[in-house]
């Protein structure tokens, strides 16, 4: 056999295994993505299906009952009450943490310790942090079972995670746009505020709805904190935020309708538990996405007022 | 927050560069060259001694720098004049420092950790490493045009405006006038003038976000303006674009620029200068002559073999 075909033979041996390689990772690739968009539709399809005739406007707004279905309106309210808390303290305190870690602090030893302590942290176990939370904001600082409390205990680990995503996002913003600014005669600030910032903003947007996410789902932080009850027929007219009786107030106990979830289960002294549970895991699914539809909206909005002015 | 601006607020006050006259190019009439007895225009160009006798300032000047990052040195023992109003046109080798070297003089060299500068670079006589020299003032009077074209992510009027904007400009009409100047000077503004706040600098092509990057450093109205391979990443056409403008400005501004064309250099700039690598990886000048002479009639063997394209 002469040299040239043999080379030919191997050529076509090579690209014929790298084909089937390719069409092999395509496949496996498109399998994979599919069986998550059918997983993922299969939960929201069960909680739709199931909520039906469950979930109505006495379901949401109502008062919860130990007698009939009743309703899970002040959970509903504790969860989005505590959600604004909870990203008040974090959300620009972790922005900010996130704008010096990455524009100020510089890389040594100390900030690389920062950086595992931030990512150790906010993966501590959250029954972990509701212990620790109990100790902290429940016992020492004589409060009782608060929304407060429950927030701050949602803080030890979102406040590490949203400066480290937010740093992420900062640091991923390319060095020529740095560049062109400072090179303008722009300072280090008015760089950070009219070039990074807006840039980092689509990935800062994550960092929230990730963090957002933890806060609507998160049970175990919030046991020991905010508590097992809650104040029921609220007058939202009351706007006395030190009356524990005011759904203002973050001094009262505030059971989320995650926590709602699993205690109505897991006592098992309603008869409605069952259906509850359905018609809250809609509500909770159904909030989760307006908030994260409504995170990227507002975040497109300010991408665009800030790099305009 | 604001203490960014108040430091630079402070600073300009005392500050040597503002001390001195501040000619604004964009005001000063076109410059009229006497011509007498053993005088040409070229002579008032390139800072050769006046008919007095008496050496005229350069615009800018390096005085033995080098520059070193963490160990290593980049750039050995560098000195050259710039006179004002002319294009200096350093040419070389990849690694020769070049760029290295061209970033002393807007001081970005700041912003590479473990790096440092030593001897003196002067702007119309001003020591620039000067410790009581203000950066952000600096950097406004040298503006600096990249290897890749880097608009911001904004309308291409927001882009002009940036720099204005960042010194306190707010005044509607005056900036509209500046960045309708500055485009037109970076002959853009025919091709964008009906899009000006719609579109987004990045929907531009190379060639446009490049001299859009022109016109930006053009609307701070700097004196000096550094360019660093900035045809590299451009087509032909726009590249003959980018040059014509280089020509143009060279009638307002001082302007140094990196280039590895040769052809480029011998194009646009009235001086060049030859960097090479030396033995030990550091960047050093080899010669700085008239553009043509260079070219033509090199006194150094490695400008000559470089030129002529037997190394490079």
């Amino acid at each position: 056999m002469s040299a040239p075909s043999q080379a030919r033979g191997a050529l076509r041996g090579t690209s014929g295994r790298t084909i089937v390689a390719d069409r092999a990772a395509t496949v496996v690739l498109w399998a994979l993505g599919g069986f998550v968009l059918l997983l993922l539709g299969a939960i929201i399809l069960h909680f739709v299906i199931a909520s039906i005739g469950v979930v109505s406007p006495s379901f949401i707004f109502g008062d919860p009952s130990d007698t009939e279905l009743g309703g899970v309106g002040p959970l509903l309210w504790n969860s989005v009450y505590m959600l604004v808390l909870a990203m008040l303290i974090a959300v620009p305190l972790g922005i900010l943490a996130g704008i010096y870690m990455s524009e100020y602090a510089g890389d040594n030893r100390v900030t690389d310790t920062i950086r595992f302590a931030e990512e150790a942290i906010s993966s501590v176990p959250s029954i972990v942090v509701g212990l620790f939370g109990l100790i902290a904001f429940v016992n020492l600082t004589h409060w009782g079972f608060t929304a407060l409390g429950g927030a701050l205990a949602l803080t030890l680990f979102n406040l590490p995670l949203m400066a480290r995503l937010s740093e992420q996002a900062l640091r991923a913003v390319p060095a020529d746009e740095r560049s062109a600014s400072l090179a303008l005669g722009a300072t280090k600030w008015q760089t950070i505020r009219h070039v990074v910032l807006p840039l980092a903003i689509p990935g800062i947007v994550t960092g929230i709805i990730l963090t957002a996410g933890r806060v609507f789902g998160e049970a175990a932080a919030l046991l020991f904190t905010a508590g097992l009850s809650t104040p029921t027929g609220y007058n939202f007219g009351n706007l006395n935020i030190f009356d524990p009786k005011s759904p203002w107030s973050p001094f009262r106990p505030a059971t989320t309708l995650s926590v709602y979830i699993w205690k109505t289960n897991s006592e098992g002294l309603s008869q409605f538990a069952a259906q509850i549970g359905d018609g809250a895991s809609a509500l909770l699914l159904g909030s989760v996405l307006i908030f994260n539809l409504g995170a990227r909206f507002l975040g497109r909005i300010l991408t665009r007022r800030l790099t305009a002015a | 927050m604001n203490t960014g601006d108040e430091m630079t607020t402070t600073t300009r006050a005392q500050d040597p560069i503002e001390a001195s006259i501040d000619p604004s190019p964009a005001t000063l009439p076109p410059r009229i060259v006497p011509v007498g007895p053993g005088r040409t225009a070229d002579d008032a160009r390139t800072g050769s001694p006046d008919v007095a006798g008496v050496a005229a300032m350069p615009k800018v000047a390096a005085e033995a720098v080098s520059i070193t990052y963490g160990t290593k040195l980049a750039v050995r023992d560098v000195s050259l004049e710039v006179p004002e109003r002319s294009i200096l046109a350093l040419i070389g080798p990849s690694g020769s420092g070049k760029s290295t070297f061209l970033r002393c003089f807007n001081r970005m060299n700041d912003l590479i950790p473990g790096a440092r500068v030593t001897g003196q670079v002067r702007l119309d006589g001003i020591g620039l490493m000067d410790p009581d020299v203000s950066v952000v003032e600096l950097r406004r009077r040298v503006g600096m045009v990249f290897q890749r074209p880097n608009p911001f992510p904004m309308s291409i009027y927001d882009n002009v405006a940036y720099g204005p904007r960042r010194r306190g400009a707010s005044d509607r009409a005056q900036l509209d006038e500046l960045v309708e100047r500055s485009l037109t000077r970076a002959a853009l503004w025919t091709e964008v003038k009906d899009d000006l706040r719609r579109k987004s600098g990045l929907a531009l092509s190379g060639g446009q976000q490049q001299r859009l990057c022109i016109a930006r450093v053009l609307a701070t109205e700097p004196e000096v303006i550094l360019m660093d391979e900035p045809a590299s990443a451009l087509d032909p056409i726009s590249t003959l674009r980018v040059e014509e403008l280089m020509r143009e400005l060279r009638e307002l501004y001082t302007i140094i620029i990196v280039t590895h064309n040769m052809q480029q250099a011998a194009r646009v700039s009235d001086r060049t200068a030859f960097f090479n690598m030396g033995e030990d990886r550091a960047g050093y000048l080899v010669e700085l002559d008239d553009t043509r002479t260079l070219f033509t009639n090199p006194k150094n063997q490695l400008t000559e073999d470089y030129v002529s394209g037997r190394f490079g």
